[in-house]
């Protein structure tokens, strides 16, 4: 099981209030389209996504980027039990939806530089930085673990 | 996997030129950050004196390092002939495990959206991201 020290909680819990997801959420996921192209391979059903422009402006793009930051709320209301609480996530990214493991690391990589600029040096210092990674590398750990 | 077109080199150069005057600051953080953020990357500096991400040898080491980047700026035209030395240093000197230029890259990433947010556009950012991996793969080069 993992373990967080209090500053750490602290830290996760703190930022997470301060996270806008219908904000977040939408640049996180157009970026990972514009900056790792084959990611859109899961999107195809999103209509335009020929260019950058078209990805930022992509309404469908942005309602699933609010739902998948939304996803990371159960998490941090169950942060000593993450896995588990990602179980049935896990089983549908693998057995419905095909998603290689790899990209939950990337777009993991690519919500810590949205948060980053959005809250700058003061907000998301060195520490925040390492609780918060910490946390997303347990969700991304816990999204891959019912692969088979 | 990495060949930077020339939409990304120009895209790099004017970043660059833009963000070049911070360059130091830049590489004080994202040492410091790398440091704490990713503690296994302390182990290739358990011969400081001073082991904190702010101390001054961590902030020498993050100007030293981003010094290397400038210069691969400079030779983005050909990283692998440009930093041949260099790759030969971190091959058989140095011998960095390449896994952690990506994870420096990263909190570079991390540190100039800090500091650029306006600037540091999406099209900045896959354009910066294919440069630093393609400068780690030069610096991977000798390795074997």
């Amino acid at each position: 099981m993992v373990k967080w020290t209090d500053a750490e909680r602290a830290a996760i819990t703190s930022l997470w209030g301060k996270i806008d997801v219908g904000e977040i959420g939408p640049q996180a996921l157009a970026r990972l389209l514009i900056v790792y192209p084959w990611t859109q391979r899961h999107f195809a059903s999103f209509g335009n996504l020929s260019t950058n422009a078209a990805i930022l402006g992509n309404p469908k793009v942005a309602q699933h980027g609010k739902t998948v930051m939304g996803g990371l709320e159960n998490a941090v209301k169950n942060m000593d039990d993450i896995k588990n609480t990602y179980t049935k996530l896990s089983v549908m990214h693998s057995e419905k939806l095909h998603v290689d493991p790899d990209n939950f690391r990337v777009l993991a990589e690519v919500i810590s530089v949205c948060v980053a600029a959005k809250f700058g040096p003061s907000v998301f210092t060195a520490d925040v930085q390492e609780a918060w990674q910490k946390f997303l590398a347990v969700v991304v750990s816990a999204l891959g673990k019912q692969y088979h | 996997m990495t060949t930077l077109t020339a939409k990304d080199k120009d895209t790099v150069k004017a970043f660059w030129a833009k963000v070049s005057g911070k360059a130091e600051d830049i590489g004080k953080q994202s040492l410091a950050r790398m440091l704490v953020v990713y503690p296994q990357t302390k182990t290739y500096f358990a011969h400081w004196k001073d082991q904190s991400p702010d101390g001054a040898p961590a902030r020498k080491h993050g100007i030293t390092v981003m010094t290397g980047v400038a210069n691969a700026v400079s030779k983005i035209d050909n990283l692998r002939a440009g930093l041949l030395e260099l790759s030969e240093l971190h091959a058989f000197t140095l011998r960095v495990d390449p896994a952690n230029f990506k994870i420096l890259a990263h909190n570079m990433l991390v540190v100039i959206a800090i500091m650029f947010p306006e600037e540091f556009t999406p099209e900045v950012h896959v354009a910066m991201d294919k440069f630093l991996a393609s400068l780690a793969l030069a610096l991977a080069e000798k390795y074997r």
